[in-house]
């Protein structure tokens, strides 16, 4: 990423009379349009679309992914991101025809193998999760909150209940009272201890004839694993609300324990972390959820049901809170988690978690010297040091985050969670060798380094890449957000 | 056994332990109560190498029916178009795929301006001022203008119309439930939307009119007249499109839309059982700073250069928690990619062939049809490549009978519309030769 210049718009590459694809002459008979369509509907001016050969479609588009940095790219501990490596046989997978080239609403005798997959999918994540049933359908982890949370109401109100509050600690990733308000419901945020464990106090003045739920992650956002996890499901259940599992950070506990058993009523899963599927430069994800018995009639429809050797969609489901999305969910993504569930086993599984951790765990204690670690504790599957050390030198976070691009490393989470100042949030994952761990935690150390010596450099970092520092206020204040003729 | 997807080494993990100052693996996981511990194999299959695991998968794969073996005639909201071969091309560069969202913009130029021309391409095709990255899919994209047009009017009841899909309906349902937003049916005429019973129940609370164009059944609907009775009353207009009808049909931008959603599906990106799908979303300056999503804007970096970043974030979750506009964070930025890469490759006059291919082979396969002694004319309302036919037999028996010679035939709607018994929802892309239409006439035809 070497090429210091704005790379051309594909607008400005296009030239009248060019295409990328040939396609073939209409073979039917052809009437005028005005014919068929009333010409008060018809476009009076085409669409500017490029108008590029296929060579030069193809430069553009690689030259942009120069400009890009992936899994594929190098190192990338994005904390909460899960950021593992994307085995590509998956991606051969999700694109044999038999999977990509179905119609969602072919009748069902078509495309059992697909009904199939989905229903043992189902099956694998409520034995990965603890719990009694799966729905595949959300399409994200916030989208898997949203459905989580429509069937906890949905619970209440068959209850004859009116809960109306979510509660979730300071830590909680910003989707958790998003997704509470675009539900309809208040959210009371609880003040969590210095490390990000719940003040049961706290939990206990907060719950009430009101609490529709706890949303927790767990590990939390700080990489600890909540202690008190049963005592937190008491204090919950006791006052009648349901507890939900933010399964951002499930990559730590698989095969070790799981939140059915911890007291937990839904799960989400990302299968964009957990499971292996690429984050696609922001999605498509996928955000299934897993529930308790008494939560299980009023899952989205359709629900899969296996009827001897056949797979049905069963729609007519009563109390079900209805559909969340215009089909079954991001099939194509599911496909992925599948062939990696398959391909690890539940020992594979299992390996993977005790490894995400000790390579946290291993970068905690390679670092501990020479960056703040806010916790003197082991971490799970990623750890959060601070640049308070390097404060002094009028070197901060997002200074160092920035180097580290000059170094050619994805920087850690920044900035989260909230109630760590300055926090850098590092999630190794399990994918990362030995060698990519020691030469990360060297640049680290060298940085650290430079703060004491040449702190400018960290200051005016990046220098490498293909443009420097961005003048965000000015994106936000004068938007610029498309190609004008 | 080894998993060639975790590089350590047993003695990688003796001396990364020993580093740490813990003996076992075990020790790093003391936090957890032995009474939380699972304490047994997870039971799961066991692990497959990767020729096993590519069996396997085969044979699951094979126990579809696919649009390679089969003529589809299938739409309502999934269109098989035709995916120019440079689209996965461009998809399969892991440098896109394998990456997070830009919250590093020095090392996201790529996507970001890949995401910016999306961006540019759906404000081309919808004629509204700007988009946002991706939303989730048609019918979650719908919702989340129905959310926006409530922040933004400060009302709370819609007007729903009939003719849309039922699927984006029942969405839209879930989501509206726990607002405590009312939703109002609209019912048809003749295919279209009744614009008299839409006049009639229009007010002063009214948040939204939302319509689709070409409809469920494949009709194109007046967007100026419910755009002019909207705005008369203070309510937005919200319409759904398909995107491929936008190298033909007027853009809803110029007449009279205020949010322009739909289901980007046609535009590069595969069937695949429903998803993953791509919600486009449109609107005007006006109402930019409501938008849910990402939005990339463009800036200059310390030199001046050119350059893009995610802006306006102040809407989103991770800044504004509660008060955010919506509450998505991932999206479907990989196939905003392929939107992208598929406008480009099939270009400006492309994508009007595509979609007048697309309007001539429905209307041939129509005439075709109505031919026939049992197939009868249900809607006499102006189409564009779906339209509805009355069998003189069940759909799903007809269906049936048509998987015989390879065909998928259309969509029986009496399962969403009691009243339209036998009636079946048919759709012909460009992807559809003459030899496949004249087929499936044929077999129509011999069925009876």
């Amino acid at each position: 990423m070497s090429i210091k210049k704005s790379k051309e718009l594909i607008f400005e590459l296009s030239q009248a009379g060019r295409r990328a694809v040939d396609l073939p002459a209409c073979d039917v008979p052809e009437a005028t349009l005005e014919s068929l369509i009333p010409a008060r509907f018809l476009r009076k001016k085409p669409p500017s679309l490029p108008e590029v050969s296929q060579p030069d479609l193809m430069r553009h588009y690689t030259a942009l992914s120069q400009r890009n940095f992936g899994v594929d790219s190098g190192f990338y501990p994005l904390g909460s991101c899960t950021m593992k490596y994307n085995p590509k046989v998956n991606e051969d997978a999700g694109r044999y025809p038999g999977f990509s080239l179905i119609h969602p609403l072919q009748p069902e005798a078509t495309v059992q193998g697909a009904l199939e997959l989905l229903y043992n999918m189902e099956q694998y994540l409520a034995e990965i999760s603890g719990m009694d049933a799966v729905t595949m359908q959300p399409v994200a982890g916030a989208h898997g909150e949203l459905t989580g949370l429509k069937l906890i109401r949905a619970y209440h109100r068959q209850r004859g209940e009116q809960r109306t509050k979510v509660i979730v600690p300071d830590s909680a990733h910003g989707t958790n009272p998003a997704t509470a308000t675009v539900c309809g419901l208040e959210t009371v945020e609880i003040k969590s201890h210095p490390d990000g464990s719940i003040n049961l106090e706290a939990l206990q003045a907060a719950v009430g004839p009101d609490t529709a739920a706890l949303m927790l992650t767990n590990p939390s956002t700080l990489g600890l694993f909540e202690s008190n996890i049963r005592e937190i499901a008491r204090i919950v259940h006791e006052a009648g609300g349901l507890l939900y599992y933010d399964g951002a950070n499930a990559n730590a506990i698989m095969g070790i324990t799981r939140p059915g058993d911890m007291g937990f009523d839904v799960v989400h899963f990302n299968l964009h972390k957990t499971f292996s599927t690429p984050h696609g430069g922001g999605g498509p994800g996928s955000g299934p959820i897993g529930v308790k018995q008494e939560l299980v009639p009023f899952l989205p429809v359709p629900v899969i049901v296996k009827d001897g050797g056949a797979y049905h969609l069963e729609q007519d489901r009563p109390l079900s809170i209805g559909k969340v999305h215009a089909f079954y969910g991001n099939f194509g993504v599911i496909v992925r988690a599948y062939a990696y569930i398959r391909a690890m086993g539940p020992d594979g599984l299992k390996q993977a978690s005790e490894d995400a951790v000790l390579n946290a765990n291993y970068c905690l204690s390679q670092l501990k010297d020479d960056f703040y670690a806010p916790f003197n504790r082991f971490c799970m599957h990623e750890c959060i040091v601070t640049s308070k050390q390097q404060k002094q030198y009028g070197v901060r976070t997002l200074d160092i985050a920035k180097r580290l691009l000059d170094y050619g490393y994805h920087p850690p989470t920044i900035y989260f969670p909230l109630i760590v100042e300055e926090a850098m949030m590092i999630e190794p994952t399990e994918t990362e060798s030995k060698e990519t761990l020691d030469a990360f935690i060297a640049a680290m150390r060298s940085i650290a380094e430079e703060a004491k010596t040449d702190a400018a450099l960290i200051t005016a970092a990046p220098q490498t890449t293909v443009v420097g520092r961005l003048d965000e206020a000015l994106a936000a204040r004068k938007p610029v957000v498309r190609w004008k003729e | 056994m080894p998993w060639s997807y975790l590089p350590h080494t047993e003695q990688d993990r003796k001396a990364m332990l020993a580093a740490i100052g813990v003996e076992k693996a075990e020790d790093l996981f003391t936090d957890i109560a032995p009474d939380l511990r699972l304490n047994r194999p997870l039971q799961l299959p066991v692990a497959l190498a990767e020729p096993e695991l590519v069996k396997h998968l085969t044979a699951l794969a094979k126990a579809n029916a696919h649009t390679q073996d089969y003529a589809c005639f299938l739409g309502a909201g999934a269109y098989d178009h035709y995916i120019p071969s440079v689209v996965d091309h461009v998809l399969r560069r892991s440098e896109f795929y394998t990456a997070y969202t830009q919250y590093q913009p020095e090392i996201s130029q790529g996507y970001l301006q890949a995401l910016w021309e999306y961006q540019s391409m759906i404000c081309q095709l919808t004629g509204m001022e700007v988009a946002n990255a991706s939303l989730y899919d048609g019918g979650t994209g719908l919702a989340e203008a129905a959310m926006m047009a409530a922040s933004a009017t400060g009302r709370k009841e819609f007007l729903v119309t009939q003719t849309l899909h039922p699927h984006y309906r029942a969405v839209l349902s879930t989501y509206a439930k726990d607002r405590g937003y009312g939703l109002t049916k609209i019912g048809y005429q003749d295919g279209l939307l009744d614009l008299e019973a839409l006049q009639a129940k229009l007010n002063k609370n009214i948040a939204a009119i939302l319509v689709q164009t070409p409809n469920f059944f494949g009709c194109i609907e007046d967007i100026q007249a419910a755009a002019d009775l909207a705005h008369a009353q203070g309510a937005l207009l919200i319409t759904a499109v398909d995107p491929v009808s936008l190298g033909l049909l007027e853009a809803p931008g110029n007449l009279g839309a205020d949010i322009v959603v739909g289901e980007g599906q046609s535009l590069g990106i595969p069937l695949s059982f429903g998803g993953p799908y791509l919600g486009f979303f449109a609107t005007t300056e006006k109402l930019m700073r409501k938008m849910p999503g990402r939005i990339v804007g463009q800036t200059v970096d310390t030199d001046g250069k050119r350059s893009f970043v995610l802006t306006l974030q102040a809407r989103e979750q991770h800044i504004r928690r509660e008060k955010a506009n919506s509450n998505i964070c991932s999206n479907e930025a990989l196939c905003a990619l392929a939107a992208a890469v598929y406008l480009s490759t099939v270009g400006k006059t492309g994508f009007q062939q595509v979609a007048a291919q697309s309007l001539h082979k429905a209307h041939y396969a129509y005439q075709q049809l109505n031919r026939l002694p049992n197939c009868k004319e249900v809607f006499s309302a102006p189409f564009f490549k779906e339209f509805v036919v009355r069998l003189n037999q069940p759909v799903a028996a007809v269906n049936e009978k048509l998987l015989a010679d390879h065909i998928i035939g259309g969509l029986d709607l009496e399962t969403y519309y009691p009243e339209l018994k036998q009636c079946m929802l048919l759709c012909v892309t460009e992807n559809r030769s003459r030899q496949d239409i004249d087929l499936l006439i044929e077999r129509l035809g011999a069925i009876g």
